[in-house]
């Protein structure tokens, strides 16, 4: 138990040292704060309509200024950030639990299942998912908690390899034999033995699944096929924007770069996480 | 060699079948007719349409005859636009969406490739740092974001190029081509650098320049050609990713390719030509894998005599 408290330890140590990845960490904790306590924050409700103001350029009432409708921008990125953050989080989650009990069951079983199963996520790398998605959004209509699903369905492929890499240099090993002795159940030994130790590159990878998470969301919301109004994500605030940047560009801009920012954040905490957690495979 | 690219395309083919026909009961599974939307007609014009569309037939029967028309490439006629074959869509979209991506992806190899390897060589200068916080941009900054501000950059307010359109107006290219092709540059920097910094410090590269080679040729024979093994294994995915970006790419700047379609097609619930395009595209992911997999083989020694 010592040996993995000072893992933890000096992980978080490496981490500290990466301004880049701190800097990350501090924004993604600011931006979190903001987006759970938007309800009190929020100058606006998010459907506000002010529609004898229109569009108006940021001024001291409006933080970020208004749309086409009236509605305060600052208030909508804000909400906006809930949508967004909330698909990042469930759809990582979806993945994680597919992926990790995938690669589990298959590095421990090994032999057969294990080749089944690999060959099955073999032959998924190579089907256009992305396009399954818009099928699915076609078909079953623009349902929020479908969309979370079928994009966590389709995430968790890198980390099921990943675990299963992880598994196969763990399962050899003498704590394993020792518990198998013991006549542990396979279900204990995944969470008490296998689990805590592939819980490091686990971290990492889901850290930086959530700005793919994120990002593909908010490309279907552009296309109009994700997140439907009245409510609104950044990709539909983006798309928005778009449609107004002529006269209003920053209708555009402060969406972009609230979403941009964020990514940039995940990704340099992802990117410190990895560096912190595994010194050899840094580049 | 030739026996994995043959254990390959067998596995292709069940993959594609399999694509094919999930697809198709997907949209079956669609709740409503595809004639729900039109205005009220008559019983027997609506038994006339179903027959017309086949959708009389058991599914069964539909799937089968579906089937072996998509081995002849023949994807049945479209819901959407009477009197026009889905294939014939295809082959109308297909030629503009091919050239947006092939200028794309030659703009992504040689700015990724170029700035990759100088940043590999330069390491831990301005030269590796510039390119490299370029590209970390690249990857942060997605393409429906892109789009539009180098619209409104150079369309718009310096009004040197057009803002939509394709083949229509001098220069029209030039915007989506590198909009589109932006982030697979900044993905092939890092690959390209990643990949020479690993073969940089092998034997044979030591071995290479203690024989007095020039250090160009010593970069360009014996590096780059190892260095670059990663580029090469990413075109294949890089294919899945250029169509989704076509989507949005061809939707931006109102270009009449496989894209756009895709997405009207989705928009107007035209079943047939999802279904159609769907197919398709996973039969182009499917094959551009295959190739980039097997070029990445061949490209590596190690791999080649097997």
């Amino acid at each position: 138990m010592s040996n993995s408290s000072s893992l933890w330890s000096d992980a978080l140590s490496r981490l500290l040292k990466n301004k880049a990845a701190v800097a990350g960490a501090l924004i993604l904790v600011i931006l979190i704060t903001l987006a759970l306590l938007a309800p009190w924050i929020a100058p606006y409700p998010y459907a506000y309509q002010d529609l004898d103001l229109g569009a108006s350029a940021p001024s001291s009432a409006h933080l970020l200024g208004t749309d086409v409708l009236g509605r305060d921008l600052f208030s909508r990125i804000l909400y906006g950030a809930r949508i967004s953050l909330l698909v990042g989080f469930i759809a990582t989650t979806v993945a994680l639990i597919i992926g990790v009990s995938w690669g589990i069951i298959a590095g421990y079983f090994g032999g057969k299942i294990d080749s089944v199963m690999m060959r099955i996520v073999d032959v998924l790398y190579g089907l256009p998912f992305i396009i399954f998605i818009i099928l699915l959004m076609v078909i079953f209509g623009r349902n929020l908690w479908l969309l979370f699903l079928a994009i966590g369905a389709i995430e968790w492929l890198t980390m099921a390899r990943i675990v299963r890499a992880q598994v196969l240099t763990l399962k050899n090993q003498e704590f394993v034999l020792a518990a198998q002795a013991m006549g542990v159940s396979n279900f204990s030994m995944f969470r008490r033995h296998l689990l805590p130790n592939i819980l490091g590159p686990i971290a990492v990878y889901a850290t930086l699944t959530i700005p793919q998470v994120m990002l593909l969301e908010s490309f279907l919301s552009f296309l109009g096929l994700g997140i439907q109004p009245p409510m609104s994500s950044w990709g539909t605030l983006i798309k928005d924007g778009v449609e107004s940047m002529e006269e209003y560009s920053w209708l555009l801009i402060y969406p972009g770069l609230t979403f941009t920012i964020t990514l940039f954040a995940l990704n340099f905490f992802g990117d410190g996480l990895r560096d912190a957690l595994d010194p050899k495979t840094s580049d | 060699m030739l026996s994995i690219f043959f254990k390959r395309l067998l596995l292709a083919i069940p993959v594609l079948i399999v694509v094919a026909s999930i697809t198709f009961f997907l949209v079956r599974l669609a709740p409503g007719g595809p004639f729900d939307a039109e205005k009220a007609v008559s019983e027997q014009v609506m038994k006339n349409l179903n027959e017309v569309y086949n959708l009389n037939a058991p599914l069964s029967e539909q799937y089968f005859d579906y089937m072996s028309g998509v081995l002849v490439g023949d994807f049945g006629p479209s819901f959407r636009f009477p009197g026009r074959s889905v294939t014939e869509l295809i082959m109308t979209g297909l030629p503009v969406t091919f050239e947006l991506a092939i200028y794309s992806m030659l703009i992504a190899l040689f700015i990724g490739v170029l700035s990759g390897v100088i940043a590999a060589l330069k390491r831990n200068t301005f030269l590796d740092y510039i390119p490299m916080s370029i590209a970390m941009i690249g990857i942060c900054v997605p393409t429906f974001l892109l789009g539009p501000l180098l619209v409104l950059i150079f369309g718009i307010n310096l009004e040197l190029l057009p803002v939509s359109g394709w083949d229509q107006l001098p220069g029209d290219k030039i915007l989506p081509s590198i909009t589109l092709g932006f982030a697979y540059a900044a993905y092939i920097a890092r690959l390209s650098r990643g990949g020479m910094l690993e073969i940089l410090n092998q034997d044979f590269i030591r071995t290479a320049r203690a024989k007095g080679l020039s250090e160009t040729r010593v970069i360009t024979k014996h590096a780059m050609q190892g260095g670059l093994i990663p580029v090469v294994s990413f075109l294949g995915p890089a294919v899945a990713g250029l169509l989704a970006g076509s989507f949005v790419v061809e939707t931006i700047f109102q270009i009449p390719g496989l894209g756009r379609f895709y997405v009207e097609a989705a928009f107007n619930r035209d079943y047939t030509m999802i279904l159609g395009t769907t197919i398709f595209f996973s039969f182009m992911i499917v094959v551009f894998n295959l190739l980039s997999d097997m070029l990445a083989l061949w490209l590596n020694p190690r791999s080649r005599d097997v």
